[in-house]
């Protein structure tokens, strides 16, 4: 079995993204849609690098994969920051309980 | 031999993370899946960003996680899901397929990062926009900790007034 390598990063960039991707879809907890964002964030992290690797600008990639760690790190912060207010106000952590805003 | 094991190890880590029942287990295999990540980050050839990832992704972002999940307390996960799981699985499919075709296709991965220089101190001479971006997003990074640390000041108040 001997698999060009960019087929296989690849694969664990799409398989990352699947996986983030199913985890904002179907689940309900607030801290669970935050790990589902970060498990799409390493995806694109992943697919900077390959790019950069695949056209010998690794130091460009790096530059942007860094931005990408930061902004990633900010979001976890606010949306795990968010998610503890709500508990706080609401009682629980679920999405679904965020429509009593409307009322 | 060795990005199939990473590769395969990250799927798994992944798969992991979104399945398991208490949060606390589901933050600790997101730690490994950034672990992971930040390995095959190495293997690339960039071994700058795979030790930044290791040290925030599965460092920092973990310890952040653990702190909010014990502020706000574990919570059952069995809710039913908003979507019915066929059609989860679906719009997954669909979304991957797209970005898959997206990789392959169009050449994205031959001509999106080109430019003139290959200097390694191109993020402080090239890309003053990233870093002013930067400065800002850790702003914001700061203040979101302040809304987490501030969870529990009232009822400390209250205590202290009776």
């Amino acid at each position: 079995m001997n698999l060009p390598i960019p087929f296989i990063v690849g694969l664990a960039i799409l398989s990352l993204a699947g996986v983030g991707f199913y985890c904002l879809l179907a689940t309900r907890n607030l801290i669970k849609v935050i790990v589902g964002l970060q498990l799409i964030v390493k995806g694109v992290m992943l697919t900077f690098v390959l790019a950069g690797n695949l056209n010998d600008q690794v130091s460009l990639a790096q530059s942007m994969a860094l931005t990408v760690i930061v902004a990633d790190t900010i979001v976890a912060v606010v949306g795990l920051a968010l998610a503890v207010q709500i508990r706080h106000k609401l009682g629980t952590l679920d999405t679904k309980a965020l429509s009593s805003l409307k009322r | 031999m060795w990005y199939v094991i990473v590769a395969a190890g990250i799927l798994l880590c992944a798969i992991l993370a979104v399945t398991s029942k208490r949060l606390l287990v589901s933050a600790i295999w997101l730690a490994v899946t950034s672990a992971l990540t930040a390995l095959m980050l190495y293997l690339l050839g960039a071994p700058q960003i795979a030790v930044i990832e290791l040290s925030v992704g599965a460092g920092l972002v973990t310890v952040l996680f653990v702190f909010a999940i014990n502020i706000s307390g574990e919570e059952p996960l069995n809710l039913k899901p908003i979507m019915p799981r066929p059609l989860a699985w679906g719009l997954v499919v669909v979304a991957v397929g797209m970005t898959a075709y997206l990789l392959i296709n169009s050449g994205i991965l031959g001509s999106a990062l080109v430019t003139s220089t290959t200097r390694p101190s191109i993020l402080w001479e090239d890309r003053y926009l990233d870093i002013i971006l930067q400065v800002s997003f850790i702003f914001c990074g700061v203040l979101g900790v302040l809304g987490v640390l501030s969870g529990g000041k009232p009822e400390i108040k209250e205590e202290d007034e009776e």
